[in-house]
């Protein structure tokens, strides 16, 4: 008989990568149907191609053996659909397989595969578009389309490499030219026109030029909360962070500034803070440190918005966050009991890093060597703890 | 006394093996800029192989005489002079070339590539070695500044050395033009080598 | 600590100081006869490039110019017509007359900083009509697909004839040429500026109001002299 020895963690939960990744597709799923029906085959079409690009490139990758994949795949399926929610309805196909290869194979594939990435894949795809094509990724056109179901709007067939027809061309041709084929944000920023509430929430009113709805995504992000399957901290931290803001610029000059709530529910705020700023990877895993990414990409999105010169901002403050957040990890690392300020009131330094295993677990963790989190690497540890001492001399 | 090296090995070591833009990774600053378009990329390659060979030339005619205590000034003031001789010329060529590259003509003074063959290899040899090294080198960073500004070309302008490629209804990858792109591009090309070269060695 | 308290020593292979200024002094030497040599061997070219550029560019703003005439507006307030390098404070400006000898414009150049770098254009005077009727880009390095669409926007080149009236007293303009909001452009002096290219479009207008406040004031007592080919 063999007794196996193991060191903690003894309970297992029955919850492993593509589980997770799975509940997140099919949370995904409503918000695409709505998406579908918003807008139609055209929408359709992205949402397929671009999961089909990101797919096919994960495989590639992995055939030429950059990374390795097996549970892989449902997470490009995820990076698709988010970055195929995230482009306008009816971009151009091409344009939207070409994201779709960057967002894997420069998002993920190039830092070393699933859980090596440092930027959300589908943002970086989405950056790329946004530099490559800013013409095409402007170009919304508008909701509940009569036909819609009948035909593709001329843009999503484009041929690869070849520029988009006139959306607005088409829609006089059609006589839809009275319709809005502006974004509320671009409405707001390029014509100081603000869309109200209900409107924005459902765009079930009119012929409304949004994205995926946010009820949708609100609800559905909820479903993923209760599960567990994402943490509640950085959604709230940055929808609490981008409205405190929003509603302080409000209080300040209503006239300058639209109101809270359009801030909140306009353009790709929930999709992000839901969906993109709370990819487990590239986030902090430390309670504080999830507030303080939350703060900061709420924050940068309002900043960016109001200050920048491109309408949206959540995207770049995603990606900014994600590039802040090994940072905030490690300043938000939790003190071990017994260690706090208090335990021994002043001699610990604010802002330490400790190993995230108490010496007090067990004898063999005790003699353990704790790896140090360091930010320099060559610094002689001898050095560190003369000058960390010489103030008490 | 070990064999002298045939010259074509000596000229291939720096346009493959140890190619300055794939596989050294020096000299990034024109290549990242410059490489908008062929053309761009084709003259700077060109202006930074003249004064690669040139400065190699002259420094390895007089290895023997300039004293080492000295060397990197002297070098540096050989280098200036014949990126000054090739500022003038490029001016005299054309204009357009001469503002499309602009101050990058003046920083070839800087390129590590000229002062690293400067002191690693034509203060040591006899001209003919140092010319034809400094020839390989500057043929392998013409390349790689080449394969840069093609594909920059072609996806940001839809055209090659100016002649449209894909018709009026191309539509530019703006990126390509800017600075991001020159990164993204020499992240696919970097790719790319270092997977053949995985490739060879696994073989 | 001791290791690194090193005593300087002369070392015994040192090169007399002597032999390093001769080596040095011919290095240089070999370096000067060559700067001078190719200098002196392009300096023709280079200058006859320059020429071509300039007049191509100011036969961009002047289409209808059969010939060019370079002046300098000398810091005293004299004409005098361009030859070599400009004297110090002299103003350049390009002269433009048609086939029967009619003055048709002038052209000078603006410089004013831009999103990436200063934009430099070249600007049309229109002395009969007191306007810019419009400009070239000379050097810029906006970027491409948003700043170089001053050139070719048909919103932002419909800004011209911009209007450039001189003030009652002659010592500026009337009214300061500068560039507006997208949409809200309301007097003839004014430049619309293009949505998402504002910086650009402020630094072309600011290039053409510097210029021309430089430039008109002293300019207009010489006009009845430039309006016949001399």
């Amino acid at each position: 008989m063999t007794i196996e020895i193991r060191p903690a963690p003894h309970l297992h939960a029955p919850r492993d990568v593509p589980l997770i990744m799975r509940h997140v597709v099919w949370s995904l799923l409503p918000v695409c149907a709505f998406f579908v029906y918003q807008y139609g085959l055209s929408a359709l079409a992205s949402l397929l191609v671009v999961t089909a690009s990101c797919v096919a490139t994960e495989r590639l990758f992995a055939r030429t053996g950059t990374q390795a994949s097996d549970i892989g795949d449902f997470s490009a399926v995820i990076t698709g659909l988010l970055l195929a929610l995230s482009l306008p309805p009816a971009f151009p196909l091409w344009m939207g397989a070409v994201a779709g290869f960057v967002a894997i194979a420069f998002g993920k594939a190039m830092t070393g595969g699933l859980g090596r990435n440092v930027f959300n894949p589908a943002l970086v795809g989405r950056a790329f578009a946004q530099a490559a094509f800013p013409q095409a990724i402007a170009t919304y056109s508008p909701s509940f389309l009569p036909g819609r179901f009948a035909e593709f709007v001329p843009s999503t067939l484009t041929w690869p490499l070849m520029q988009p027809p006139e959306l607005a061309a088409w829609l006089k041709v059609n006589r839809f030219d009275a319709l809005a084929s502006a974004t509320p944000l671009a409405l707001w920023k390029f014509e100081g026109v603000i869309t109200d509430a209900e409107a924005l929430l459902t765009s079930l009113s009119g012929h409304m030029a949004v994205g995926p709805s946010p009820l949708l995504i609100l609800i559905c992000g909820a479903y993923l909360a209760a599960r567990r399957f994402l943490d509640w901290r950085i959604p709230t931290a940055i929808l609490g962070a981008a409205g405190l803001t929003a509603w302080l610029l409000y209080a300040l000059s209503p006239e300058r500034f639209p109101n809270p709530f359009f801030m909140l529910f306009s353009g790709g705020l929930i999709l992000g803070a839901v969906y993109m700023a709370t990819d487990m990877v590239t986030s902090p895993v430390t309670p504080r440190g999830m507030w303080l990414y939350g703060a900061l990409i709420g924050l940068l999105t309002v900043v960016i918005r109001y200050y920048g010169g491109l309408p949206e901002g959540v995207m770049y403050a995603i990606l900014i966050g994600n590039a802040a957040s090994p940072l905030i990890e490690k300043i938000t690392q939790p003190v071990p009991f017994g260690k706090g300020p208090f335990a021994r009131l002043g001699k610990t330094r604010m802002g330490a890093s400790y190993p995230l295993h108490p010496t007090y677990i067990s004898r063999e963790d005790a003699g353990a060597e704790a790896p140090k989190k360091r930010i320099f690497i060559h610094k002689p540890k001898q050095e560190d703890r003369r000058s960390a001492e010489k103030p008490h001399e | 006394m070990k064999t002298r090296p045939l010259a074509w090995e000596e000229f291939m070591e720096g346009v493959w093996r140890q190619n300055p833009v794939f596989v050294m990774a020096l000299g990034m600053c024109p290549v990242l800029a410059v490489s908008v378009s062929a053309i761009n990329a084709l003259s700077m390659g060109l202006a930074t192989t003249f004064v690669l060979v040139s400065s190699c030339a002259l420094i390895s005619l007089l290895r023997k005489w300039i004293p080492k205590e000295v060397r990197i000034a002297t070098y540096i003031v050989i280098i200036a002079t014949f990126v000054t001789v090739v500022d003038y010329l490029i001016q005299a060529i054309s204009l357009t070339l001469y503002e499309a590259l602009g101050a990058f003509i003046q920083l070839i003074v800087v390129n590590c590539i000229i002062l690293g063959r400067a002191e690693a290899h034509a203060s040591k040899n006899p001209p003919l070695a140092a010319i034809i090294n400094a020839l390989g080198m500057g043929v392998g960073f013409t390349l790689g500044l080449f394969a840069l500004g093609s594909v920059r070309e072609i996806l940001g302008a839809g055209a090659w050395f100016g002649i449209s490629l894909f018709g009026d209804g191309f539509q530019p990858w703006v990126v390509m033009l800017l600075p991001p792109g020159g990164f993204f591009v020499l992240g696919g090309w970097l790719l790319l080598f270092s997977f053949f070269a995985r490739r060879r060695a696994g073989a | 600590m001791n290791e690194q308290t090193v005593h300087f020593m002369p070392r015994m292979d040192a090169t007399p100081p002597a032999r390093m200024v001769r080596v040095l002094a011919l290095v240089a030497a070999i370096c000067g006869s060559l700067v001078v040599a190719a200098h002196q061997g392009t300096l023709s070219a280079v200058q006859e490039n320059k020429r071509i550029a300039l007049e191509r560019a100011v036969r961009k703003v002047l289409p209808e110019a059969r010939e060019i005439i370079a002046y300098w507006l000398l810091p005293s307030g004299a004409l005098a017509k361009a030859n070599g390098a400009p004297p110090p404070g002299a103003l350049v400006f390009h002269a433009g007359y048609d086939a029967s000898g009619r003055l048709v414009g002038i052209a000078a150049e603006g410089a004013a900083k831009g999103y990436a770098d200063t934009v430099r254009v070249l600007y049309a005077y229109d002395p009969h009509a007191q306007a810019v009727r419009g400009f070239a880009v000379i050097a810029s390095r906006e970027t491409p697909g948003i700043g170089d669409k001053v050139t070719k926007d048909k919103d932002f080149l419909a800004n011209f004839p911009l209007s450039a009236q001189l003030s009652d007293d002659g010592t500026a303009l009337a009214h300061e040429i500068r560039a507006v909001k997208h949409g809200t452009k309301t007097h003839p002096w004014e430049v619309d500026a293009i949505a998402g290219a504002t910086i650009t479009s402020r630094a072309v207008a600011r290039a053409i109001n510097e210029a021309a406040q430089a430039l008109l004031p002293r300019l207009s007592p010489h006009l009845a002299t430039l309006a016949q080919k001399t």
